[in-house]
């Protein structure tokens, strides 16, 4: 196969990546779009191995085990995973995707002829820029989105935990806190480890060592890790998305190195995909990106709530159905609760229960909900909840107003009117879903503790609340069970 | 007149491709996010082509291994990204 031939190949394969994305505009098109990006993968795979450089039938033995070996791992999990461990997931998948970059950058620097980088015996300077470059991302996505990883999983599968012996365990633990580790002079410490890596892409441009080269990788490890673990749990949403963009970043640089434009248009749809999000979610929370990854938010305000005056008023489960089943709309909003809890299902046949007693029930998305973008669609769409009654923040906010009631599941900080009126309340600024316009609302949570902001939410002490306290999902069963006729 | 060095054609290349994904990330819908992550997961380990040139360049051993252990990472990535994707959308499902 020639050149040219080889890179039309690409060409369409990049087209049909570009197509995958388009399709995502809506759900009914979406299907087709995923159909299209594993075409794009298929061809592009398919042309690689027709231009190898030096092909043999034991190549293509061991390449096609390897890509079953991966592969069958891959859709083994795929098959397996529950869709609350999405966030895991894909935190996981990045890290693979970003240390599949620095094994490429390390393997062209051990032969570097295979990728034509080289004229007169040297490797061309700016391959070597382009090839460092692709590995310092590469590297800090491997090891940050470990790190984001573990504070997501938060905990080993029991069976698994008992096996690990307790020292072990306790440094695991440490890692996988959602709680932010804040080192003092963190950042003087990742400064000077950032101005390390530069100078030592400086060195290695000029020397081509593989000994710099190696050092710089590994002071990029490090940086992966000492960048995410001062960031708490609730702003995973901010880091996944960042996440996802330096893994396009990494693709992008090696794509550079390769000299192939398919893999540098890729890079740059992931890298800007990432980067929209990480804003969206940022737009949402009403912070900086800055001070998102400067870490620390949810350790500084945690106050405790003014105990005293002010009294919540709890409800029962029945009373709770009661006014549901007399009202003409309900809007549920869930949150990060509902997925620890599990609790879409018993959801799902809350809006059952009142769709079939004529009651119009829509559910109000904010987009930081839950603990990466989207991550509330997928579980109400797991759980067969049309997505045609499912609203983000701007399309349903102005209907808080001619709502019955509001059913709180899970939810806290992405309520919390504070966010509008309080002018030194850390989350001011930030939009958020007007549910205390409801003329009822319910709040399922287990206990009135203030949210990961650290801050109170006036909302519970308001006379039209009813708080409902305990397992979301438990709650949520036992109102359906009052509704019963 | 003197040809562009392919390190500018890309360089040309890689700036456009980013604007093609600033709008066409921007008409996703937020509903989607999720699966937005893992197609572009999915699809970012087409950076499985530069591991199969080292599989395939009858190089050094190490280049070798290398590109072997890039194989089998992103077609972990690859397989999973997709399945994954695919069984979220097909969970996507209008009222009635």
């Amino acid at each position: 196969m020639s050149a040219n031939l080889a890179a039309l190949g690409y060409l369409i394969a990049a087209v049909c990546f570009i197509l995958a994305l388009r399709g995502l505009s809506h759900p009914s098109t979406a299907r087709q779009g995923n159909l299209y990006g594993m075409a794009g993968m298929a061809l592009a795979v398919l042309v690689t191995l027709l231009v190898l450089p030096a092909p043999s039938v034991g190549t293509y033995f061991l390449i096609l085990l390897g890509v079953a070996a991966g592969g069958g791992i891959g859709y083994a999990i795929a098959r397996r995973i529950q869709m609350t461990a999405m966030p895991q997931l894909v935190a996981a998948f990045h890290s693979l995707v970003g240390l599949a970059a620095v094994f490429v950058a390390s393997a062209a620097l051990l032969d570097p002829e295979a990728y034509h980088i080289v004229v007169d015996g040297r490797i061309k300077t700016a391959s070597l820029l382009e090839m460092g470059l692709g590995t310092i991302i590469g590297a800090v996505t491997f090891t940050g989105s470990i790190i984001a990883w573990g504070k997501l999983q938060a905990r080993f599968p029991k069976p698994i935990e008992e096996k690990i012996p307790e020292p072990v365990l306790a440094v695991f633990r440490l890692f996988m806190s959602s709680k932010p580790i804040l080192l003092p002079a963190r950042h003087v410490i990742n400064l000077a480890i950032g101005a390390g890596i530069l100078l030592l892409l400086l060195i290695f441009m000029g020397t081509e060592s593989g000994f710099v080269f190696l050092l710089m990788t590994l002071l990029a490890f490090a940086l992966g890790v000492l960048l995410i673990i001062p960031i708490g749990g609730a702003d995973m949403p901010v880091v996944i998305s960042m996440l996802n963009s330096y893994s396009g970043w990494a693709a992008a640089g090696i794509g550079f190195t390769l000299n192939n434009p398919m893999l540098i248009i890729t890079g740059a749809l992931v890298g800007s995909s990432g980067a929209i999000l990480s804003y969206i979610m940022c737009k949402a929370m009403n912070r900086s990106f800055v001070s998102v990854i400067l870490g620390g938010f949810g350790e500084t305000g945690a106050a405790a709530a003014e105990e005293g005056e002010k009294v919540a008023k709890a409800g029962s489960p029945e009373d709770a159905a009661f006014i549901m089943e007399n009202a003409q709309k309900v809007i549920i909003v869930p949150g990060y609760g509902m997925a620890v809890a599990q609790a879409q299902h018993a959801v799902r046949e809350l809006y059952d229960a009142l769709t079939k007693k004529g009651v119009e029930v829509k559910f109000a998305i904010h987009p930081v909900a839950g603990r990466m973008p989207g991550h509330m669609n997928v579980l109400l769409a797991e759980a067969n909840i049309p997505y045609d009654v499912v609203f983000e923040l701007e399309e349903i906010n102005n209907e808080f107003q001619t709502a019955d009631a509001a059913y709180v599941i899970g939810a806290n900080d992405i309520t919390n009117p504070s966010a509008k009126e309080d002018t030194d309340s850390p989350i001011y600024g930030m939009p958020i879903l007007d549910v205390e316009k409801a003329k009822a609302v319910f709040f399922v949570k287990r206990s009135l503790a203030p949210g990961y902001a650290g801050i109170d939410n006036p909302l519970f002490y308001r006379d039209n609340t009813m708080m409902l306290f305990g397992d979301a999902k438990k709650i949520t069963e036992e109102v359906v069970r009052a509704l019963d006729p | 007149m003197e040809t562009v060095d392919p390190g500018v054609i890309n360089l040309i290349i890689f700036v456009l491709a980013i604007f093609v994904g600033y709008y066409v990330v921007w008409s996703v819908t937020p509903a989607l996010h999720t699966p937005l992550m893992s197609v572009t997961n999915a699809i970012s380990s087409v950076i499985v082509v530069g591991a199969l040139i080292a599989t395939g360049a009858g190089g050094s051993w190490a280049a070798f291994l290398f590109g072997f252990l890039g194989v089998i990472l992103a077609s972990v990535n690859i397989f999973g990204g997709f399945a994954v994707t695919q069984r979220m959308l097909a969970m996507f499902k209008k009222r009635g």
